[in-house]
């Protein structure tokens, strides 16, 4: 692997950058592997490279039917923050928003990470109590979240309306001021050119059929480029986990639905942080190229068609304007729909399942983007050594049994 | 936008309707001997096919009433509605 650095940038400015090698390797599949790691997103291949950098783990597959980072990594937000309620919650993604920092010199690979801060606005009592109760949470688990008024919002973002004549107006806000933005697509890349440069195979456009298992545990995956034994699966597939699930014979606590997203024209620079709204339903930041990114709710229905119905993009727009009149005459450019799947507690699934060897990572809803290298980073563990993480504990299929559900939707419904 | 055929009203767009997720799942009738696992089952594992998938929808703004429907997830197409009690249409085409 060529380190990228101000020096490889000048030698390759030489001769007009045409020696630069690619950044990952593009192999044949092998006949067996230690792990298979189905789904090359974000999580799937942080998850490859941990086990490759922290566990010694290096013969390891990443299949992919489509093409790397072509999912959810390809078609979120890219909104990260850390102000969960429940304890577990705040540990995992805590933990995630620690890896973030330095993510880009532990890779060798700019992720753009940027730190602008998060800001969440309430417009109803019940939301201000929401808040004050979320904040309190925060400030015992040691995260900073500061509750702000709606003069300190605009004062914050000098382009919101904190007017009272609103429909709903601004009756708080809470910032996060270390949470922010980072590329979706470098944070797919980074960890792939990382993972490969380690060994990892990553293989695309090799979608999983089926699986071998006997004895009740993994024997290996039937693929459309043939059969890959190997004695662990770890499952990252998001909106599509039901479909392998079944292929196994289990079922999961997951329904998926389309959530859209969309861009406007480039902009001047306008927007230096991110604003997210739940009750006129709106988030809305600002990209590197100057095109607003834009996101809401998801479509009530079930779906794994990655794309949504106008509605939702309708009612998006309308709080859009509602909260920044300023962007009325703002022309779209395109929109998408990713298909999240959605546990009921709005909390992920970090678990071994009934078949030996067979290992799930999904349910981050709307919301798995943030968490990705802390997901890769503890499912790794948990693959390796048969035992979950600490860290990942509490969010395994046991808990729908239990009744220890970790129930997020209070900071999760929307704002993702 | 779907367009769904309400079985008591006919055609409506869908902001007309509430979703209301997997239909046929019948509360058990054994409650006092069911394990753990068969109440997780029941109550949070859910079919969540990529295909033909049977669901309930309400019809909140039209008639309020409850029905259930059979619509594909992946084309969107609604390929059948009938009345709460009703047997389930076939999914094959």
């Amino acid at each position: 692997m060529t380190k990228y650095s101000i020096f490889s940038l000048i030698r390759n400015a030489s001769d007009h950058h045409r020696g630069w090698p690619r950044a990952w390797r593009d192999p044949e599949p092998k006949r067996s592997y230690d792990v298979v790691i189905v789904g090359a997103g974000g999580h799937g291949l942080a998850t490859a490279y941990y086990l490759a950098a922290e566990h010694g783990i290096t013969n390891v597959a990443v299949l992919e039917k489509g093409w790397l980072g072509g999912g959810n990594t390809g078609r979120n937000t890219t909104i990260i923050r850390a102000n969960y309620l429940q304890d577990a919650s705040a540990a995992l993604y805590g933990h995630a928003l620690s890896l973030w920092d330095g993510l880009s010199q532990v890779l060798n690979f700019n992720v753009m990470y940027s730190r602008r801060g998060v800001l969440a606005l309430a417009h109803t009592e019940h939301e201000l109590k929401a808040l004050a109760r979320l904040h309190a949470a925060n400030r015992l688990n040691g995260i900073d979240l500061e509750l702000l008024t709606p003069e300190q919002c605009k004062a914050f973002c000098p382009i919101l309306n904190i007017s009272r004549d609103m429909r709903f107006p601004v009756l708080a806000g809470s910032l996060q001021r270390k949470a922010g933005v980072a590329r979706h697509d470098a944070v797919a890349w980074g960890y792939a050119r990382a993972a490969s440069a380690l060994g990892v195979d990553i293989i695309q456009n090799c979608e999983v059929t089926g699986f071998r298992i006997a004895d009740g545990g993994i024997e290996g995956v039937e693929t459309s480029r043939g059969l890959i034994r190997t004695g662990k699966v770890a499952c990252v597939a998001a909106g599509h986990s039901s479909v392998l699930a079944g292929m196994a014979g289990l079922r999961l606590p997951i329904e998926s639905h389309p959530l859209q997203a969309l861009v406007s024209e480039p902009l001047k620079p306008i927007l230096d942080t991110v604003t997210m709204s739940n009750a006129v339903h709106v988030y809305v930041s600002q990209s590197d190229k100057g095109e607003l990114v834009i996101g809401a709710g998801i479509d009530a229905f079930n779906s794994y068609a990655q794309r949504g119905s106008l509605p939702v993009i309708e009612e998006q727009m309308a709080a859009m304007l509602d909260l920044y009149p300023v962007f009325s005459r703002l022309r779209m450019l395109r929109k998408w729909g990713g298909i999240v799947d959605l546990c009921p507690d709005a909390s992920p699934l970090i678990t071994k399942t009934p078949v030996a060897g067979l290992y799930f990572n999904c349910g981050w809803g709307t919301g798995g983007f943030k968490a990705t290298p802390g997901s890769g980073h503890v499912f790794a563990h948990t693959v390796a050594h048969d035992e979950p993480h600490p860290f990942a504990a509490p969010f395994t299929l046991q808990r729908f049994q239990t009744g220890n559900l970790i129930d997020e939707n209070l900071a999760a419904a929307v704002a993702h | 936008m779907l367009l769904i055929p309400c079985p008591y009203c006919g055609e409506r767009d869908e902001n007309e309707f509430h979703y209301g997720g997997e239909a046929h799942i019948a509360r058990p009738e054994n409650a006092w001997t069911m394990i753990d696992a068969d109440w997780a089952d029941y109550l949070f594992m859910r079919a969540n096919p990529k295909g033909k998938h049977y669901e309930r929808w309400l019809h909140r703004h039209g008639c309020g009433r409850w029905f259930n429907a059979l619509r594909d997830t992946v084309s969107h197409e609604v390929i059948a509605t009938y009345a709460i009690g009703d047997a389930k249409p076939a999914a094959k085409r």
